[in-house]
């Protein structure tokens, strides 16, 4: 019996469960495009403030942002390259702020005090479809930028060193998007589920060291989704000698 | 009954791909561009800027540092000689004043040497002078004395 009520609990949880909207003949899950466009609209906001009146002598929120572009810079640096980093740079730190607003947004906001007829508004990174979309750009990106970097001679990366890896390279191809989209995803929902289940199960005091490793779970997957973004790019520019 | 959709569902369950995905795909395309000239753009320009203006007043500062540097040097080496120029102009002057005090010393010796000289020798002119004066007039007094004898007798 008691297991039984754990599972309609869990369904109190409404995993998996989502708000359609229906346009023509596609079908969209709507709880992720309302809560990306909130949190987007926020950063958009944040960021719009923020470079309002620039100045030489940065005050107040300028800092942050000018710290926030010197960070993804450093980042996009690092991983891509002094040489075509500067073209990279606005893509991985959209990927890198997308993701970290969508986390921190879905762990920090409480979205279930809104009532959605079906599903529950949340991080935007929770549903695969996000994750999936960002890991496959990341992809296009990184096949973009050795194509254009080095033409045809990005595929001598495949058989670099020896021409046994390339089943292994070719493997990599598919592997990469897989597990920038599943680590993201999963990271991401095992937080909210593990939330949900304490918050349910125990509704004071223990759930809040949870949600602070919810936190800074959610802050090392933007970074760690954007390193490894920059860092494909970067070994698909990269020259091998 | 509920929980056992959750995977298995035919609409809805965690692993639902649908028309979100492309959808999502292209907003995330349309928020790079977005940010790119609302934020990378913008705040690049200035944060480039002011490195630029940092690094430019840095080599500056460094290249007036040398100057100022240099110019030490060059102050210190010109200090150096005229120091030693004026050391050696002090020599000299004292060499020749030392020179003119012993002209003027001999000068003066010589001079004083000279009239002592000519004192003394018109000393001893006057002393014969008045020697001789005095010699006649004891000769002319030891005369008339004479005389008065004689007369008198």
């Amino acid at each position: 019996m008691f297991f039984n009520s754990l599972l309609s609990n869990f369904a109190a949880l409404e995993v998996g469960q989502h708000l359609y909207w229906q346009i023509g003949n596609i079908r969209l899950h709507g709880q992720v495009f309302l809560t990306s466009w909130i949190l987007l609209g926020a950063l958009l906001v944040f960021i719009s403030l923020g470079t309002k009146k620039m100045e030489n002598d940065p005050k107040g929120l300028q800092n942050l942002l000018e710290f926030l572009w010197d960070y993804i810079r450093d980042l996009a640096r690092t991983q891509i390259g002094e040489k075509v980093y500067r073209d990279w740079m606005p893509f991985i730190g959209t990927l890198f702020l997308f993701v970290f607003v969508s986390n921190w947004g879905g762990a920090l906001i409480p979205w279930r005090l809104i009532k959605l007829p079906s599903g529950e508004l949340g991080a935007p990174t929770a549903d695969i479809n996000t994750t999936i979309a960002l890991a496959l750009l990341v992809s296009l990106s990184y096949f973009y930028a050795g194509l254009s970097n080095k033409g045809w001679r990005y595929f001598e990366y495949y058989v670099h060193p020896t021409p046994i890896m390339l089943p292994f390279k070719i493997l990599e191809d598919f592997t990469k998007p897989l597990s920038l989209s599943f680590r993201l995803f999963g990271n991401i929902l095992a937080d909210e589920l593990v939330v949900g289940v304490l918050v349910f199960l125990v509704p004071l005091i223990l759930p809040i060291p949870v949600m602070f490793l919810g936190l800074f779970t959610s802050a090392i997957q933007a970074l760690i989704f954007a390193t490894l973004a920059a860092y494909y790019i970067g070994e698909a520019v990269e020259e091998h000698h | 009954m509920l929980a056992f959709n959750v995977f298995g569902a035919t609409e809805g369950g965690l692993f639902d791909i649908n028309a979100t995905l492309p959808l999502m795909a292209i907003q995330v395309v349309a928020l790079t561009y977005i940010l790119n000239s609302l934020f990378f753009k913008p705040v690049g320009n200035v944060v480039e800027k002011r490195e630029k203006f940092v690094s430019n007043n840095i080599i500056e500062a460094k290249n007036k540092l040398s100057e100022v540097k240099k110019l030490e040097a060059d102050l210190m080496t010109q200090l150096q000689s005229a120091r030693s120029e004026a050391q050696r102009i002090v020599g000299e002057a004292e060499n020749e004043s030392d020179k003119l005090y012993k002209e003027a010393l001999e000068l003066a010796n010589n001079e004083a040497n000279a009239s002592k000289e000519k004192a003394r020798l018109e000393i001893e002119s006057q002393t014969s002078a008045a020697r001789d004066q005095l010699s006649k007039q004891a000769d002319d007094l030891s005369e008339l004395i004479v005389n008065r004898l004689i007369l008198e007798k």
